[in-house]
């Protein structure tokens, strides 16, 4: 299927961006009329992906995170993040919920497991040493609209 | 983001506002710390009513929070949770760690 409409952005890893990121698809993500709710979602599970970026892929360096973002005719939303850095070695142990290999800081260990739950679909491919890129997607759940005319 | 930090007969309230994501936690995080540490609260509130965005950043902040107090005996219970960010406390259960309370008036120190 062709998207109606598609939208990519890219900036550096610096923790100041992970809201700029989420308000960013949460703005493009409106062109199919979310409810509040569903909007939350997707803006807790971009701002996951983007965080994991920063934390992880480029720990102690600066990297460029790549997000693209696509909508569809029937309602989904398709976001890619990807980021060129360490990779992740066991993709099963770092989607278990509550794992992090993050000690010196409080990570509660639940990005993937909120991603998961928040959206439809979640794929994550990883080569270590390369990058890792996460997919992931949900359909908007079309409203009756109602016409008062 | 803001954190306000409200001292009253030996608990202490944080009043949490904005977004709380990994960038935002760290700030919080500090300014909590440096006064419970001098304080040693009993009981600390995490007032979450001006809370507009919560991300699992912000459940690491409350499980921290929760060890931090356990170090001196007391407890953290959190307030005022915005239905959208409950779905993200309940999904880490945080309700086993420390109470949730709803409806809670701040008092402000006179």
């Amino acid at each position: 299927m062709k998207p109606i409409n598609e939208m990519s952005v890219s900036f550096p890893s610096c923790s100041a961006n992970e809201s700029f990121s989420r308000a960013a698809i949460a703005s493009f993500a409106a062109q199919l009329d979310p409810t509040i709710d569903e909007l939350s979602d997707i803006k807790t599970a971009v701002s996951e992906a983007v965080t994991n970026c920063i934390v992880h892929a480029y720990r102690n360096t600066i990297g460029i995170i790549y997000i693209t973002c696509k909508l569809y005719e029937n309602g989904r939303i398709s976001i890619r993040i990807r980021d060129k850095g360490c990779g992740i070695e066991d993709i099963e142990q770092a989607m278990q919920p509550l794992f992090s290999t993050s000690e010196d800081e409080e990570r509660a260990g639940l990005g993937f497991a909120v991603m998961e739950s928040f959206m439809d679909v979640l794929r994550v491919t990883s080569k270590p040493g390369q990058g890792t890129s996460v997919t992931m997607s949900k359909t908007i759940q079309r409203r009756r609209t109602e016409k008062n005319h | 983001m803001g954190v306000r930090l409200i001292l009253r007969e030996g608990e202490m309230t944080a009043v949490l506002s904005g977004e709380i994501d990994h960038h935002s936690a760290r700030e919080i995080r500090g300014a909590i710390d440096e006064a419970a540490s001098k304080v040693k609260p009993k009981l600390l509130t995490l007032d979450f009513s001006g809370v507009q965005f919560m991300d699992s950043s912000g459940v690491g902040l409350i499980m921290g929070r929760c060890k931090l107090l356990q170090i001196w005996g007391g407890s953290v219970r959190i307030a005022n949770l915005q239905p959208k960010i409950e779905k993200i406390v309940s999904l880490a259960g945080l309700n086993q760690l420390c109470s949730i309370v709803k409806d809670v008036k701040i008092h402000e120190a006179n």
